[in-house]
């Protein structure tokens, strides 16, 4: 790492990075028929080529990539779940290292750096971004599914999908075991997987100078190598990762919106409702997009911030009041009980458990990380590296904890203590509806729940598509605007494209796929962190 | 007539600003007036600087060339961008006020299909700033 006193630092001490290479060297500027163009080359073309010709091919060949593509993924979360649940582990034991070392005492963008964002704005895009549409199909769903596995008779059987062997006929245990490994999949080490990527990019780019992609994270370790094509095939596979994971999701999305509106209003369950619905949130998205990062994401990530908490006291007040409130910290309690047994990565009893749930979920969480990762390096300037990993790491998992407890806690509690087996007989994508159902005012909280779910596509999606930009045009945040306006109509296209001709499955377990390759450049990061740190403590202190 | 020329000024496309620093330069030199070179960079480090700091020196140092090339005032002012494509118009707006410039020249491109997608941002400047704006294609 060559560094130089002649370039000015940022807001206070920092240790800038001088290397030869100039943002945005290989770009190619120009324009398309009246719109400006400034692409990486050949990172842009690359990665759209190839997204593109997957496309094709799974919808040529959808019975073979279907299964190919599943069997790959189920292979690696099988084979290799002692590698995820490993190196997960690492991630969250380095984030909470650096919270109690002085390293911790670095601030993003030097030493006098002021926040861009206020933690109002700060915290509703790091939600929004991180984890918002997962909690909302999840929160009431996989509670229950871990509280029946454990509860049911073969609980530890070789069958059993139980956490640890489960309690079988113990309602009091199962219900504690299944809180904890619900948790567990939305606490610690999903916001610990973040947090490593996007320090590491805030770092390397706020401090160091070097620009905002995902190659520059492996500066330390390849030098100016990255510049080529080691780097071209990181920054390519993020594209990959995002663009896939993004629209597999929105195309399983407008299923579930569908669902969830044909429930409520009696819209057709019909492919052409679901292709509106992706129109409509990409036009959406597409506004959103053209106002730019502090009118669109921003402000629209407050908003479903606000309405989530207002469905959140909802459910809190009108349900199971004293319940949700001591189950909180009985939670948390079980969640620290159970917390190394669920993480360890060896010698597991509970293998579909473990591989089919776990290493499923770190592979996921993995393979977002690009978009996520990039997206709070982006917001996430003037905070130091402490404040950053209390604030991206330890509180959305108190909130985590919160929203499990309030939402599956109360399905729970339905089930347990009145009998209701509506939330259990529900498909998936109604089973947040099945239990509000049974609380007052269901008609308002159901339509509540549908917005927030299509406002939080609407925020991927926006944010997505900046991410993506970003990364094709070389780590240049100034591309023209009708760059992101490509990628946004571009992953609406691929969405409606894999619903209409099938393969969203083969897609997306292509897309968590990827969470290999992507685990093993996460533990660079790790190395590229405390090196990078280091450096800057070095400055500070001089 | 005029004291203060703001000059809102793209430092990766100098090549294109020419006939726009000429003007300026003329205007200045006319009524005897500063020129205020205004840049805006990205937050993230970019093409003209790894910090928004290097780009300010950059910026400076455009501002000396211009002023000995020339044989006029000047002064620079830099700013850094959360996202820098849709929030330039206001930025640059902000920046003429904050410059207590009474005129801007600023360079513009010709027209065309795009702008009615996205504004140009000489036009948005033009329509909403208070003082007198000279678009120069």
């Amino acid at each position: 790492m060559t560094t130089t006193d002649d370039l000015p630092q940022p807001e206070g001490a920092a240790d800038v990075i001088q290397t030869e290479y100039q943002i945005g060297q290989d770009n190619i500027k120009g324009s398309v028929g009246p719109f400006g163009l400034d692409i990486h080359n050949p990172v842009f073309l690359v990665s759209g080529l190839s997204i593109v010709a997957f496309v094709v091919l799974t919808l040529a060949l959808q019975n073979e990539t279907e299964a190919w593509f599943n069997a790959l993924r189920n292979a690696l979360t099988g084979n290799l779940a002692w590698f995820f649940l490993g190196s997960a582990n690492v991630f969250v034991v380095l984030c909470l290292f650096l919270i109690v070392t002085p390293l911790g005492k670095v601030r993003l963008g030097g030493e006098n750096a002021t926040p861009d964002y206020s933690y109002t704005g700060w915290f509703a895009m790091l939600f929004a971004a991180g984890m918002g549409i997962g909690l909302m199909f999840y929160g009431v769903s996989e509670p229950i599914s871990h509280y029946a596995s454990s509860f049911a008779e073969g609980a530890g059987g070789p069958d059993s999908w139980a956490p640890l062997g489960g309690a079988a006929g113990d309602a009091e245990a199962s219900i504690r075991l299944g809180m904890a490994a619900t948790i567990f999949h939305w606490g610690l080490h999903p916001w610990a997987i973040y947090a490593i990527v996007a320090l590491a990019l805030a770092l390397f780019s706020y401090n160091k100078g070097l620009p905002l992609t995902m190659r520059s994270i492996f500066y330390p370790i390849f030098g100016d190598a990255v510049w080529g094509w080691t780097g071209h095939i990181i920054d390519i596979l993020a594209v990959f990762a995002t663009l896939f994971g993004l629209a597999t999701s929105l195309g399983f999305g407008a299923e579930q919106a569908n669902a969830g509106l044909n429930y409520l209003f009696g819209l057709p369950a019909t492919d052409l409702s679901k292709v509106l619905l992706i129109i409509g949130i990409t036009g959406v998205a597409l506004l959103s997009v053209m106002a730019g990062l502090d009118a669109g994401v921003k402000r629209l990530s407050e908003i479903n911030m606000g309405l989530a908490a207002l469905l959140l006291i909802f459910v809190i007040v009108v349900g199971p009041t004293v319940a949700i409130l001591t189950g909180f910290f009985e939670n948390l309690l079980a969640y620290a009980e159970y917390l190394i047994p669920l993480s360890n990565p060896v010698g597991r009893s509970d293998a579909n458990f473990s591989q089919g749930w776990t290493a499923f979920y770190w592979a996921w969480w993995i393979s977002w990380s690009p978009f996520v990762g990039m997206f709070i390096a982006r917001v996430s300037r003037g905070r130091t590296v402490r404040e950053f990993i209390i604030c991206v790491l330890l509180i959305p998992s108190l909130v985590c904890v919160l929203w499990m407890t309030v939402f599956g806690g109360t399905a729970i509690q339905q089930i347990v203590q009145t009998g209701f087996q509506g939330v259990v007989d529900a498909s998936l994508e109604l089973k947040l509806f099945a239990m509000l159902d049974q609380l007052p005012l269901a008609g308002i909280t159901s339509f509540v729940g549908i917005v927030l779910v299509i406002v939080f596509f609407v925020t991927s999606s926006d944010s997505g598509s900046l991410v993506i930009d970003t990364i094709t045009a070389g780590g240049k945040t100034n591309a023209p605007t009708p760059q992101r306006v490509f990628w946004c109509i571009f992953e609406g296209l691929v969405a409606i494209t894999l619903l209409l001709g099938g393969g969203l499955g083969a897609l997306q377990a292509m897309a968590v796929s990827t969470g290999l390759p992507f685990t093993i450049v996460l533990l660079g990061a790790c190395y590229a962190i405390v090196k990078g740190l280091q450096s800057e403590r070095a400055i500070m202190t001089k | 007539m005029y004291r203060n020329i703001a000059v809102p000024v793209d430092l990766e496309h100098v090549d294109r600003l020419e006939k726009a620093l000429s003007t300026a330069a003329d205007l200045a030199n006319h009524y005897n007036a500063k020129v205020c070179y205004i840049g805006v960079t990205t937050v993230q480090p970019s093409a003209l600087g790894h910090t928004p700091e290097e780009y300010a020196q950059k910026l400076a140092a455009f501002g000396r060339d211009q002023a000995a090339k020339h044989g006029i005032e000047v002064t620079t002012l830099a700013r850094a961008a959360h996202d820098l494509p849709v929030d330039l118009d206001k930025i640059l707006l902000d920046a003429i006020s904050d410059a207590e410039a009474d005129a801007v020249v600023m360079a513009s491109h010709v027209p065309g299909l795009a702008d009615h997608f996205f504004a140009s941002n000489a036009g948005t400047v033009a329509s909403e700033s208070k003082v007198s704006v000279f678009v120069i294609r």
